[in-house]
């Protein structure tokens, strides 16, 4: 009697383990979503992943030969993701993110290429040889869902590693990619992929298989390579989803309902996030998916990747007139963009604040929500600077205060300082909220050359009266800022 | 075909909740959720785990779930390492004062 008690209990565990990871999966990405919980819901997450592996290595008791792949697996991956995580600059966070993903894409897509070429050949059949007690039963069922696994997973794979590559300056988005036969290209890859879907129901044999497995890989480079850059973070953001879809279509496979309800939700949430930060950069979805790179066609302001794009009212300054400028404002306000981060400036250009501060000068951080490669990429940067957080003021409430504003300082932003997006509607990045910092007195704009932004777009700031330009790297710049205040002994006043 | 229905109802669960799971994210939160909800997409390991345990001595299977395995945990640890690597740089508004009464 109490044998059989203990039978049930132990049976039971499993399902108790998977009700309490899905729990703990759910607290997690609510968590995630809010500044104060964020770091324990990260720590809660993995922790719901953890119990689900412990509550399936009970459940499915793997034999010797099992644990040694398990092992080897285990520690080559293991060990990688912990060596990324620990090497990769802050800067590259959000290629990261892509590798990270089209990783996870990897594993749905080679679970369900496994079923299909050794373990679902033969259909139910097969499925009961490989797993015995699998969930879903008829043949039909266990076939479309690997098809739609090496779809899904597929197309991750493969648009993430050309996110990646595009992020991290790889690739570019050619020109022919703009062309409007593209369309037609993705759609006959679409159309091909579901034939091999439609073939791969009827006849489980090996060729619909690799005609889904190519025009899916395809279909993924072809939909992901003609968006711009400066929509990639977008992009990412819904391949995540779509590696949640794949995770959820791989659990249909192997029978798992904790893998069916975690991919969901996070397919599910992915999709929330993309369009929360569509709305955050002003794009829809669509517009981002099919409108083609921003400022890459031959609209009439648009400037060439690297050349000077033709500005005529250019005035450049020496570090030794901003500093200057700098001694008697009240007022400083930074723009800090990726050209910051890529100089490795954070940490002078929090120095040049703390001694502006300390000449009573108030200071703040103008954020855009894009500002850097993805939304909070910018805050993130700068937080690892020890720039304290009430200093980073974002873009709606600092917008009415640049009037009173007397030196903004650009640094390695282009695009969202462009006054040309309220007031051109001609110009690509028309509609976009921008930073008004044309409102305040003074602009000094820190910038390598005149070449265009990373939307290839030309600024009009540039050219206003109140803009001087200071040529440089961001680094040598602030550092020269640092020496010329010094030598005026700014801050030095105070303190004696 | 119970079970079929079983799973849908969870597909179909599932779904929901992770829509109404997050709604108004404040922008800094952007990179480090889409990290986070990366690496909880890695939950494909249990995927490629069922394979290893019923590979039935394949070799074939215990190559492919051996490195369908690998890619998965690269997800997952990565993931969830460099999530809190960035989330550890924020500093709460509340925690400075704090921690300078601590002390005192």
């Amino acid at each position: 009697m109490e044998a059989t008690l203990m039978d049930t209990i132990s049976g039971l565990l499993p399902y108790a383990v998977d009700l309490v990871a899905v729990l703990l999966l759910a607290l997690g990405i609510k968590g995630l979503a809010k500044v104060r919980s964020a770091r324990s819901a990260n720590g809660l997450a993995a922790l719901a992943l953890g119990l689900a592996v412990l509550g399936l290595l009970i459940e499915l008791q793997p034999p010797l030969l099992a644990w040694l792949g398990i092992a080897v697996g285990a520690a080559a991956g293991g060990l990688a993701g912990l060596l990324t995580a620990r090497r990769v600059p802050m800067t590259a966070m959000p290629q990261t993110v892509a590798l990270f993903n089209g990783s996870g894409g990897m594993a749905s897509l080679l679970v369900g290429l496994g079923v299909a070429l050794y373990g679902g050949t033969a259909g139910a059949a097969g499925a009961e040889a490989l797993g015995g007690e699998v969930l879903v039963g008829t043949a039909l069922v266990e076939r479309l869902s690997i098809a739609i696994s090496v779809f899904v997973g597929a197309i991750t794979v493969t648009g993430s590693l050309v996110a990646m590559a595009k992020l991290q300056g790889w690739i570019d988005t050619p020109a022919w990619t703009q062309s409007r036969s593209r369309h037609g290209v993705n759609i006959a890859l679409a159309v091909a992929a579901l034939v091999g879907v439609g073939a791969l129901l009827g006849d489980p044999g090996g060729s619909p298989l690799w005609l889904l497995l190519v025009a899916s890989s395809l279909l993924g480079v072809g939909v992901t390579l003609p968006i711009g850059g400066a929509d990639m973070p977008v992009v990412i953001s819904l391949l995540n989803s779509y590696s949640g879809v794949a995770a959820a279509a791989a659990g249909f496979v192997v029978g798992s309902q904790l893998l069916i309800v975690a991919g969901a939700m996070v397919g599910a949430a992915g999709l929330i996030l993309t369009q929360v930060m569509c709305t955050a950069m002003n794009r829809s979805l669509l517009n981002v998916l099919f409108g083609g790179a921003l400022g890459a066609g031959a609209g009439g302001k648009v400037g060439g990747g690297g050349d000077e794009a033709g500005y005529t009212r250019i005035t450049s300054c020496s570090p030794e007139e901003c500093a200057l400028a700098l001694e008697c404002a009240e007022r400083v306000v930074f723009v800090p963009g990726y050209g910051l981060a890529v100089a490795q400036a954070q940490h002078a250009l929090s120095e040049l604040a703390k001694l502006l501060q300390a000449n009573g000068t108030e200071v703040s951080y103008a954020i855009h929500p894009v500002a850097g490669r993805m939304p909070g990429h910018m805050n993130v940067l700068l937080a690892e600077a020890d720039v304290p957080y009430e200093q980073l003021v974002e873009m709606d409430t600092i917008n009415p205060e640049f009037p009173r504003t007397d030196v903004v300082i650009v640094l390695g932003a282009n695009d969202v300082v462009n006054p040309d997006a309220k007031t051109d509607s001609s110009s690509p990045l028309y509609g976009m909220p921008v930073l008004e910092v044309d409102q305040a007195r003074q602009v000094f704009v820190v910038k390598r050359s005149l070449g265009a932004g990373y939307a290839g777009i030309r600024n009009a700031l540039f050219e206003l009266p109140q803009t001087a330009m200071l040529f440089g790297d961001a680094k040598a710049v602030l550092n020269g800022l640092l020496s010329e205040l010094r030598e005026l002994g700014v801050g030095r006043v105070k303190a004696a | 075909m119970s079970d079929f229905s079983q799973a849908l109802w969870v597909l179909l669960l599932g779904s929901l909740l992770g829509l109404e799971l997050i709604g108004k994210v404040p922008p800094t939160l952007h990179t480090p959720l889409m990290s986070g909800a990366n690496a909880i997409s890695g939950i494909t390991v249990l995927a490629s785990l069922t394979l290893l345990a019923r590979a039935d001595g394949n070799p074939a299977l215990l190559l492919l779930g051996a490195v369908s395995l690998g890619f998965a945990l690269f997800n997952v640890v990565g993931g969830f390492l460099v999530t809190d690597r960035m989330l550890a740089m924020f500093r709460r508004p509340g925690s400075k004062p704090a921690a300078r009464q601590g002390g005192r």
